[in-house]
C-alpha cells in the first residue's frame, strides 16, 4: 500500500503498525516523537494498535522544550 | 554561520515582549550552504506550558509550521526561545531536552529589556557551544 511519510509518497507493507514505522523509519529518540496521522495526533500508547492504511499521511513531530 | 535577517530579529523580539513575563518560543527555517544556515523564515508559535520558567511548542501549530516549510521550499534549522529573567544561554534543561545536535538552538534573552541578547548555540549532550550569529 502507499502512504505519505513526512511529505514523501512510499510504498509500505499491509497491515504496517505505526510502532513499526517509526523502526523502520529510523526516528531518532522516539520517546521525544509525537506522531500525527491524517491531521490527528495520536497517543503514544497507541503506537502498537494503530494500523495504516493505503493512503495515510503520517507526521513525526520531535517535543521541542526547554526552561530557564 | 547562522544568517538572521534584521526584521525576522526584530519579529522574534517583539513576539517575546509581548509573551512576556512568560517565555516565548518558535521555530526556524531556511535553507543550508556549506557551513552556513540562512534564516528565510521564524515562526512564531504558542508556548503551551504559559510558563516564565519553561516552554513547549504547541504541536499542531509545530505541525503546520512543519507543512509550510515544506510548502516553502526551506528545511528546518532549528528553534528559539525566549528567558525573560536570565542570560542568553541554555539551562540545564535546555541542554537535556536538546536531542538534535544539527540543531541551532537560539536563546534571546530579556533580562536587561533595554538590551535584548540573542544568541544561537548546537548543543551535544551537556555541551553548547556558541556560534556565529549575524543579523543583517
Amino acid at each position: 500500500m502507499n502512504i505519505t511519510v513526512a511529505g514523501v509518497k512510499k510504498e509500505v507493507a499491509d497491515g504496517l503498525t505505526v510502532a513499526q514505522l517509526i523502526i523502520d523509519e529510523k526516528v531518532q529518540t522516539p520517546i521525544y516523537v509525537t506522531v500525527s496521522l491524517n491531521d490527528e495526533f495520536i497517543s503514544n500508547d497507541s503506537f502498537d494498535t494503530t494500523v495504516l492504511k493505503e493512503g495515510d499521511t503520517v507526521e513525526f513531530l520531535y517535543f521541542m522544550g526547554g526552561g530557564r | 554561520m547562522i544568517i538572521l535577517a534584521k526584521s525576522d530579529y526584530e519579529k522574534i523580539l517583539a513576539h517575546a515582549e509581548s509573551e512576556l513575563p512568560n517565555e516565548a518560543c518558535g521555530l526556524i527555517a531556511g535553507e543550508i550552504s556549506g557551513n552556513d544556515k540562512i534564516i528565510k523564515k521564524v515562526y512564531l508559535l504558542t508556548n503551551i506550558d504559559h510558563s516564565n520558567e519553561h516552554f513547549s511548542l504547541d504541536p499542531k501549530e509545530q505541525l503546520q509550521a512543519v507543512k509550510d516549510m515544506r510548502a516553502n521550499g526551506i528545511v528546518p534549522l532549528g528553534n528559539w526561545h525566549s528567558h525573560p529573567e536570565s542570560p542568553s544561554r541554555p539551562s540545564d534543561e535546555d541542554k537535556r531536552l536538546a536531542y538534535d545536535s544539527s540543531a541551532s538552538y537560539m536563546i534571546l534573552s530579556l533580562m536587561d529589556r533595554e538590551n535584548p541578547v540573542l544568541n544561537s548555540f548546537k548543543i551535544q549532550g551537556t555541551d553548547a557551544e556558541k556560534e556565529e550569529l549575524v543579523i543583517k
